[in-house]
């Protein structure tokens, strides 16, 4: 029997929400279910209130669940805020000893958490593990993924001491919980992993050959930072924390122009800084990757919380004009394909690669089947080396056909490299020569040209033939299937999801609009951005937009039914 | 062997009797004084008349944006640690714009020369304040005067930089000297080097200078290694002004201490998809 469980796991900063619910998506995982699980939490270090969504089901999970069967709270602030989400059959797990005055409720499944933690395992600290432990027991769950879990995360007799606690907490709600959630019946399944977008966005750039990061921390894009940093000594890589974003942006552009992969992560208000940067990189036609988690601004607006309102802003950073590929990666598993296509793109056509992403598709995590490392392919474009002919003859910025010219590196040979953020001549050398300008200015522009005929196809989900079409980018993926799943029965509605947004793929959306009765763009913003780019990229006005932009990310439940009003 | 033939770049445009004449004749001078080839330097400029020196020489360049030299130098030098990489810039770019780059490369001690033109005014923009223009100067944008004058000897020692120097234009056997000392200095090293602007600052002169500047060393002798002393020396400034070395300490540098270094310079080393494979069980 298929199953589809929805847990959410609430307490306040500090009280280790994220452990429990990353560990319970582990757990889940390992016994071969798919999982999906997003990330609400406040800008603070210690109290206020986060929540963690767990979703697992034998069947891809793609988007958050509004109904939850499962709540585990930590606190009695997590009942009061969650209980009218949990469903009628659900079940609300908490410390029945330690929160006190909940109003009756008979999907309330006390267990005295705590005391179970000291008594079983010998220690209070242990009381998140048995909370996890009971969120288990109210499922066919076999136990043993979760001990194995927890002997992985923990090590020695702290791992004794868990399972000992997840061991007690999964008895006890047993013994008290007369029946199932959900009958697991699946076996684990190799190579399936549990990894966050920027885990994977990670992995990603450390497949494709970066060997240098500069960054200054920012949510929600610090976790890259530290990913690299962590492994720099086994993957052969430098991780800098800059002073600012500003430095962090031309160490990159640095490193790259001396011969290295490289890239920077911030969110939009360090990219706000990064701008400048942005513009050297095309000027001077070095590589740069720049990964940039949008949360909700202006200014500092919801640090912690999610949007896509900085489409335009990266479209149109930085005066002057030059080309750019900007990538919008719409799950995690896309955030490690986008990382590699990234690198790749910038050492094609020599300029900066923006991978979009926001605060919700960084922090969710899920299940990703593996990925295939024989398909990661590393193209650094044209180089030259002094084997290619007279080192004094070279000239960085040749203008050639396709505006590509072959790069050396400094250091590397008798070739001297030089480039230059004033407008340069082939040599690389400052010039005010009208003519020289527009050839160069034309040859980098043709780049644009040349990127435009490799970008990637957008994704298509539902029938070809659909009352509706419904057209987002980036992180709305997964919302956008699950939506359309819903609205089968009575709208019959067809996903196309941008993964890359600059060079636009005109053609493509074009047909699919043109062939459509009604089209809604859905953003995660309040003024409908991709909605303007499609129509100053293909002529086309949109049905409508569907917008959101209070720092929650979309679920399947809100487009399906604003997609209702609109077609009722 | 390397000779100032080889360092012969386009013709300057700066103005007749300008000060960067002779900073960039004692950078020639000092780069073939160490036998070093243009391949084996970059420059790393930022905005400004000082920027605009490395295309008046040879070597790798990168002329970067106002206020930016500092950071594209550290990573290029990260990148590849074989380049002896020289940063130049001017002081609106070394001390203004790209203040906050410069307390930091210094405080992380990169192995970079960093040689920042001080002409006191702006020039480019013709003629503005600037961070280290005299209190009271009078300029278009400082009609009342300008604000005190900031001290980069001092600010540079504070910030943890470990060769820290002043020189004059108007002496390119000393000036030439420093910049060798820098260069072989292992460590970030600062080298402000007094200029004279003969366009807009009719203040600071070639004759000024002349009439001010005096070895460090001097007299009862000058030992850079004490960095209260050091910190005082800075301090020194009207009717005498000091050039020389104020500082220097021996430090691990940034690059000393990444690992990664150790097996050959990030460039030459190979990427190879498969080194995430074994990060994938953490995933499990």
């Amino acid at each position: 029997m298929s199953f589809d469980i929805n847990y959410m796991v609430g307490g306040e900063a500090g009280q280790g929400v994220q452990s429990v619910a990353l560990l319970l998506g582990k757990a889940l995982a390992g016994a071969g279910c798919r999982v999906f699980g997003d990330q609400d939490y406040e800008s603070r270090v210690r109290g206020g209130h986060n929540f963690f969504r767990v979703r697992a089901s034998d069947a891809p999970v793609k988007a958050i669940d509004e109904e939850v069967d499962v709540l585990v709270a930590l606190n009695a602030e997590s009942v009061h805020l969650h209980v009218s989400e949990v469903g009628r059959s659900g079940a609300i797990i908490y410390d029945n000893e330690r929160t006190k005055g909940l109003p009756a409720d008979p999907r309330l499944l006390g267990i005295p958490l705590q005391r179970l933690a000291v008594e079983r395992a010998g220690n209070a600290i242990m009381t998140n593990t048995v909370a996890l432990g009971a969120a288990l027991g109210l499922i066919s769950y076999d136990r043993s993924s979760l001990n194995d879990v927890l002997k992985k995360h923990f090590s020695g007799a702290v791992a004794d001491e868990n399972v000992a606690a997840a061991t007690v907490g999964y008895d006890h709600a047993r013994s008290l919980y007369k029946g199932s959630l959900a009958e697991i019946r699946v076996g684990s399944v190799a190579n399936r992993m549990l990894m966050t977008g920027n885990e994977a966005l990670s992995l990603g750039a450390i497949a494709a050959g970066c060997k240098f990061m500069a960054a200054y921390p920012m949510t929600p894009t610090t976790s890259i930072m530290e990913y690299l940093a962590a492994h720099a000594k086994e993957c052969n890589l430098v991780m800098v924390h800059a002073e600012d974003e500003i430095a962090a942006i031309h160490m990159a552009i640095g490193a790259s122009y001396a011969g290295v992969r490289a890239m920077t992560a911030t969110s939009g208000s360090g990219f706000c800084l990064m701008s400048e940067g942005l513009g050297l990189a095309g000027m001077t036609e070095t590589p740069v990757v720049i990964v940039e988690g949008q949360r909700a601004g202006p200014a500092i607006g919801f640090p912690t919380r999610t949007e896509q309102g900085d489409l335009l802003f990266l479209l149109y950073a930085h005066q002057g004009e030059f080309a750019r590929a900007i990538l919008a990666p719409t799950t995690i598993e896309d955030c490690f394909w986008s990382a590699v296509k990234a690198f790749n793109l910038a050492d094609r056509y020599q300029t900066a690669v923006l991978v979009l992403t926001d605060s919700f598709l960084a922090s969710s995590f899920g299940t990703v089947e593996g990925f295939d490392l024989s398909r990661v392919v590393i193209d650094r474009g044209a180089i030259h080396t002094d084997a290619d002919g007279d080192p004094s003859a070279y000239l960085r910025h040749k203008v050639t056909g396709d505006g590509i010219s072959p790069r050396a590196f400094p250091g590397r040979g008798k070739t001297l490299v030089v480039t230059d953020s004033d407008e340069h001549d082939e040599a690389g050398h400052m010039t005010e020569d009208a003519g020289v300008r527009t050839a160069q200015m034309d040859k980098r522009l043709r780049k644009l040209t040349s990127m435009a005929k490799e970008v990637t196809a957008p994704y298509f989900y539902g029938p070809e033939k659909a009352d509706v079409l419904l057209i987002g980018w980036g992180s709305t993926y997964g919302a956008l299937q699950e939506a359309a799943d819903i609205l089968r029965r009575d709208v019959s509605a067809r996903v196309l999801q941008l993964n890359q947004v600059w060079p636009f793929p005109s053609e493509a959306v074009d047909a699919e609009i043109r062939r459509s009765k009604s089209t809604f763009v859905v953003e995660n913003n309040a003024t409908g951005q991709l909605a303007r780019l499609i129509r100053s990229e293909t002529g086309n006005k949109v049905t409508g937009n569907i917008l959101k932009y209070d720092g929650r990310p979309f679920t399947p439940a809100i487009v399906a039914s604003a997609v209702r009003r609109e077609v009722s | 062997m390397v000779a100032l033939s080889d360092y012969e770049g386009m013709k300057p445009a700066w103005c007749p009797g300008c000060g960067n004449f002779g900073i960039l004749r004692a950078l020639n001078k000092a780069l073939v004084d160490l036998g070093l080839e243009p391949n084996q330097i970059l420059l790393v400029s930022g905005i400004g008349q000082a920027g605009k020196l490395p295309h008046y020489t040879k070597g790798n360049i990168f002329n970067s944006l106002h206020g930016r030299p500092l950071p594209v130098a550290v990573g290029a030098k990260i990148a590849n640690p074989s380049l002896r990489v020289i940063a130049v810039s001017g002081d609106g770019d070394a001390y203004g714009e790209g203040g906050n780059h410069f307390v930091h490369t210094a405080r992380r001690n990169h192995d970079i020369t960093y040689l920042v033109h001080n002409n006191q005014v702006y020039g480019l923009t013709k003629g503005q304040a600037s961070p280290t223009s005299d209190p009271g100067f009078v300029t278009g944008s400082t009609p009342e005067g300008a604000a005190n004058a900031e001290n980069p000897v001092m600010m540079a020692i504070a910030s943890g930089a470990t060769f820290v120097a002043r020189s004059f234009a108007g002496d390119v056997n000393h000036l030439s000297d420093m910049i060798k000392k820098g260069l072989n200095h292992h460590g970030f090293a600062v080298i402000d080097i007094l200029q004279p602007c003969v366009t807009f600052n009719h203040k600071n002169t070639f004759a000024w200078y002349q009439q001010r500047v005096y070895r460090i060393e001097e007299g009862s002798g000058y030992d850079p290694v004490d960095k209260i002393a050091a910190l005082n020396r800075s301090q020194e400034w009207g009717d005498k002004i000091p050039i020389g070395v104020f500082y220097q300490m021996t430090a691990p540098t940034y690059e000393d201490q990444l690992t990664v270094l150790k097996s050959g310079a990030l460039a030459e080393q190979q990427t190879d998809a498969r080194l995430v494979q074994g990060l994938f069980s953490q995933f499990m």
